[in-house]
């Protein structure tokens, strides 16, 4: 499976993609196959402060409940909202309208423990 | 995906081919079976829709035949199946003496003197040794022999698949009304035909040897292409049968609940003479059941799964058996054990998910019931 390049990911199956000092973060297309049909996204509320790898909210399928774990840490700025009436955009799009929030990156050398996208490539295979 | 499995799992005779058609296979009950070909709620929809085709090979057949056969099963079984036309079929339950629950199964009288017994496959051990107990205490002429791993289980569910097996058999399936069955050849392969299932729609249950499996499935496949047939996993057949209010082994059913609790209570024949579990069951039938299995729909956005605590007034009161959100429905649903004094459809409950309590409603049961036409 190929993975978008500009994108940096994490070992929990998170994707973060960095503009400047802020970051969009989701789960990648392979956790959203793995998970099946997604039906229920609970995210993190605007104000609150993620952690590297850190829980930071729930996303369930049909039969299973998954934390999603943090790429970076972080103030959240905005959450999808349009994924709390339409969960199955993390299947449908999972790096585009299937993003689930965006951050005020506060550290940038955390990027430094992700993997690009050759790299997730290998481990997922 | 499941690590340190302690024993290897068994596989069905079909194994390879859902390997083929890109399945997930998962452990369950002891076999490594598919839980989802492409997508669970697709397939669901595809049975209440059209048709979906299971492998349920993993499911345990044993036969019962001798001149006492009736009488045995009278004694091991809450049920009456001497009530039974040839042909014909019944749900069933073994108990044990407390009149927990060892197993729930469907009873097709086959002859006079022989039936055909369906356990569930986590549960055939149990349900062998049950019966091989029952035995030995000599009193009965009658012989059970376990023909599982010989008998493959090929399920088309949904309300095309009535059309789809007549293009393959000169049964006359109009004859085989639900809970019938009847000896036939699908396909050119000898089969119990069954009208019987666990998705809350029309369908079969096709018997077959399992060396002609593959056979039986392929002829099924092809056919019902023109059906909109695909293959469907347990992950759908699961929520096929919650939303049909079914209860299931292990979440529903256990050896801590008895029939009453989990409104199965019909099922049970106390009438019929002394069987397995009686005086503990007619106590229980007497007083009325100290639980019962409700309904719940959300009325808040949380869904409910099995083992979560249910509350009422503050205090929990229960647990969640099992619990999803509805494809055909679009709501998020629940059966759970409560009390049996705070029953009542309309009655307000809460369910806690991830610590926090969100609000639900006791609906009747089955939350679907398929359209008859």
């Amino acid at each position: 499976m190929a993975y978008p390049d500009d994108l940096r990911y994490s070992r929990e199956h998170e994707w973060v993609r960095v503009d400047g000092s802020r970051a969009t973060i989701g789960i990648t297309s392979f956790a959203a196959d793995e998970l099946g049909d997604i039906v229920f996204v609970e995210l993190p509320e605007v104000g609150t402060t993620l952690t590297q790898f850190a829980a930071f909210g729930v996303v369930e399928s049909v039969k299973a409940v998954s934390d999603l774990y943090s790429p970076i840490s972080g103030e959240v700025l905005e959450t999808n909202d349009a994924l709390r009436e339409t969960p199955e955009l993390l299947n449908a799009d999972a790096y585009g309208e299937g993003w689930i929030a965006r951050v005020e990156l506060a550290d940038t050398d955390q990027l430094d423990a992700l993997m690009d996208a050759a790299a997730y490539a290998e481990e997922t295979t | 995906m499941t690590d340190g499995e302690p024993m290897e799992l068994k596989r069905t005779p079909l194994h390879d081919h859902h390997r083929e058609l890109g399945a997930r296979l998962v452990p369950f009950a002891g076999y490594e079976m598919p839980v989802q070909y492409s997508s669970i709620i697709e397939e669901h929809r595809v049975v209440r829709s059209a048709v979906g085709l299971f492998d349920l090979s993993h499911m345990g057949e044993l036969e019962v035949r001798g001149d006492e056969a009736v009488a045995f099963l009278r004694h091991a079984l809450v049920s009456d199946p001497g009530a039974l036309e040839h042909g014909q079929a019944q749900y069933s339950m073994a108990c044990d003496a407390d009149g927990g629950i060892i197993d729930d199964l469907i009873v097709y009288r086959r002859a006079t003197h022989e039936f055909l017994v369906v356990c569930n496959a986590s549960n055939r051990a149990a349900v062998v040794d049950q019966l091989a107990g029952l035995l030995s205490r000599g009193d009965f002429g009658v012989t059970v022999a376990d023909r599982s791993d010989a008998t493959a289980l090929i399920a088309p569910q949904g309300p095309h698949s009535a059309a789809l097996l007549a293009e393959l058999t000169d049964l006359d399936l109009d004859a085989i009304a639900n809970y019938r069955s009847a000896d036939g050849e699908v396909a050119g392969i000898a089969c119990l035909v069954a009208r019987t299932g666990y998705t809350g729609e029309d369908g079969f249950e096709l018997f077959c040897d399992a060396a002609k499996a593959r056979e039986l499935w392929d002829a099924l496949a092809t056919a019902g292409e023109r059906h909109g047939l695909r293959p469907c996993g347990l992950g759908a057949r699961d929520t096929l049968r919650l939303e049909a209010g079914m209860p299931l082994y292990g979440n529903e059913l256990s050896r801590e609940t008895n029939p009453y609790e989990v409104n199965l209570g019909r099922v049970v024949k106390l009438e019929k003479g002394d069987f397995v579990g009686r005086s503990v069951l007619a106590a229980v039938q007497h007083t009325g059941p100290e639980r019962k299995l409700i309904g719940l729909r959300m009325i808040e956005n949380a869904i409910p799964r099995s083992g979560y605590a249910v509350r009422a007034d503050g205090s929990d009161v229960g647990r969640v058996t099992s619990g999803t959100l509805s494809p055909t429905l679009g709501e998020k649903i629940a059966m759970a054990l409560v009390p049996a004094e705070l029953a009542g459809v309309g009655n307000a409950f809460e369910v806690v998910v991830r610590e926090r309590p969100y609000r639900a409603e006791q609906v009747k049961l089955p939350f679907y019931r398929r359209p008859r036409g």
